[in-house]
């Protein structure tokens, strides 16, 4: 597992560039642009159970949601940040992929600390020291459990549309 | 206790009498945009579709804007796909290539309206806050679900009021205005708030309006919305659907807001935002002098009458620099032929301007004004961030429409009000 550290105010274009908008919408057309104009060895070198660590404003900009179908389809565990733009928060839970609003978690973070992560139980460690961070609100929640937006609305239609 | 716009708008939709700040409701809002992306968006819901159909045909609006004409095949087969699937169901708001920018045509066709709750899919969809709209962006996998179900959820925001006062000087624009205060706020700034725009508005234009909620995101706002006064009501005779008496909401005056500002008009002066964020602000003078090889005047912020008008009027009988280019992105079409009967195309392409078509343009870096690495664009957009124009060596400085048109007559950063006669 590793941990990739960012800083402030990370947008959609730094997590995948707009050029690549209308030409690349499914997760292996987005998994090798992952980061491109942040981090050249990112897309590359990303492996299932990695998580981020970023500051705060994480995916503000367009509402593009490649940046979240790509980093869940990538295998990113979590998304550990002082916080998240709006547009980027909505996409995530659509997708299925956890975020963690953790300022105090993010500032302990120094290179090469160790983190584990308990979202069951709304913990993470970073080195030595733990931070509890809250849970989602059952309405998200509800749509994480059930792996993102659109399993969650499949239900609710083969229930009868409009219903539940 | 009183509510918020934010509050009475969501309490409507949610079809409840009152709803409190961070509360979820379930909302039905009256129109989804989609644009290109609606060939991705479909795309996943292949499947459904063939089921279910979609749930309300007057719930979408389609406007093919962001790579149009298409540039590439992929992108040709995309609008081919969404052309299929209007004709398909049958959906009556479609605006193929070459109509506009989606969040013109949604202001200037009339789907946005006081008091109304548009989503959409793309993050510049507040602009509709300009004339007393509940409007704000979704993501793809959103968008598709909302074809299916026509609902979604709302999170209620808490709310900043921005007390306006005066009146903007000569030279100065609305862009000036709103970066002002993004980079008082910051980037995160509103972050998940609704911003309300209040006091003296009567000295900001419509255009002015749509300019400065065009930018809430900016700030992270979820709306950045305006009340409905004498400006908004001429702008609904204009489109030729006026506005009843009662069609508007206000804020109670009890109403509770997180946080107060106060700004007079009359203090702006000229700003630039820097690279790489839209907050990193500095007044033009700093940069005053900076060389600049490309101008973009138009985009979903200033491609409007008047910002066209304003370069057309300090360009008319002068010449683009020879070390810099000009690119000329209006709004829609019918922008675009309004600036033709008024001669401002013919004044902008005699000083040397290119015409690109009403759309994105090269706004998010896919085609029509690419750039190479070391170049410098100074533009009227919305974004500033690395990589935003298709190549993350380039720079890119966001101004107001006076400040584009005296920098592409010198070729570097300049003071439009040098320009203004006196």
């Amino acid at each position: 597992m590793r941990v990739w550290k960012y800083g402030d105010d990370i947008n959609t274009d730094m997590l995948f560039p707009g050029k690549y908008t209308y030409t690349c919408s499914t997760a292996e057309e987005i998994k090798p642009h992952l980061l491109e104009d942040l981090d050249g060895e990112f897309a590359g070198a990303v492996q299932a159970g990695d998580i981020i660590l970023a500051g705060k404003n994480f995916g503000c900009g367009s509402s593009r949601e490649q940046p979240a179908l790509g980093l869940k389809a990538v295998g990113v565990e979590a998304i550990v940040a002082k916080s998240f733009s709006r547009i980027f928060f909505r996409a995530a839970i659509n997708q299925g992929l956890l975020l963690i609003e953790a300022p105090a978690a993010v500032e302990a973070f120094r290179e090469g600390d160790e983190v584990q992560l308990d979202a069951a139980n709304g913990n993470i460690r970073v080195g030595s020291e733990v931070f509890s961070f809250p849970g989602l609100p059952p309405e998200m929640m509800a749509i994480r459990e059930a792996g993102g937006l659109l399993p969650y609305i499949r239900r609710k239609l083969a229930d009868g549309r409009g219903k539940a | 206790m009183g509510m918020t716009f934010a509050q009475k708008v969501l309490a409507a939709k949610s079809g409840q009498k009152r709803v409190e700040v961070g509360q979820i409701v379930t909302v039905r809002p009256d129109h989804l945009l989609t644009h290109d992306n609606t060939a991705a968006i479909i795309g996943k819901i292949e499947a459904d579709l063939e089921q279910y159909g979609v749930v309300r045909p007057d719930l979408n609006i389609i406007v093919l804007d962001h790579v149009i004409p298409a540039a590439a095949e992929k992108n040709a087969a995309g609008h081919k796909k969404i052309r299929e699937f209007v004709e398909k169901y049958g959906l009556k708001n479609f605006f193929d290539v070459g109509e506009g920018i989606c969040h013109q045509i949604v202001l200037e066709k009339g789907f946005a309206r006081p008091g109304g709750l548009i989503v959409g899919s793309d993050s510049h969809t507040c602009s509709y806050g300009a004339v007393n709209c509940f409007s704000t962006g979704v993501d793809r996998t959103e968008a598709a679900a909302l074809i299916l179900t026509g609902e979604t959820w709302l999170k209620v925001p808490p709310s900043f009021k921005i007390t306006l006062s005066g009146r903007l000087q000569p030279g100065v624009s609305a862009k000036d205005f709103i970066l002002s205060i993004i980079g008082k706020l910051g980037a995160d700034g509103a972050n998940y708030k609704a911003v309300e725009f209040q006091g003296d508005i009567s000295g900001l234009s419509m255009d002015d309006r749509i300019s400065m909620a065009n930018m809430g995101i900016e700030m992270g706002a979820k709306i950045a919305v305006f009340p409905v006064d004498e400006t908004t009501r001429e702008f609904f005779r204009q489109i030729g659907a006026p506005l009843k008496q009662d069609e508007f909401v206000q804020a109670d005056a009890g109403a509770e807001y997180e946080k107060k500002f106060s700004f007079r008009l009359d203090d702006v002066e000229p700003v630039i935002a820097a690279p790489h964020t839209v907050d990193n602000i500095k007044p033009l003078k700093e940069l005053e002098g900076l060389p600049i090889d490309q101008c973009l005047l138009g985009t979903c912020t200033n491609g409007r009458i008047s910002d066209l008008a304003r370069a057309a009027t300090l360009l008319k009988g002068k010449k683009v620099s020879p070390h810099t280019r000009l690119l000329v992105l209006p709004a829609s079409r019918t922008i675009l032929s309004q600036a033709m009967k008024a001669g401002y195309i013919q004044d902008l392409l005699e000083a040397g301007a290119v015409l690109l078509p009403p759309g994105c343009g090269p706004c998010l870096g896919a085609h029509q004004g690419v750039m190479a690495p070391g170049e410098r664009t100074l533009s009227t957009a919305n974004r500033n961030f690395k990589g935003r124009m298709g190549c993350k060596e380039a720079e890119i400085y966001l101004a107001g429409p006076e400040t584009v048109a005296a920098s592409a007559l010198h070729g570097k950063i300049s003071d439009p009000r040098k320009e203004v006669s006196p």
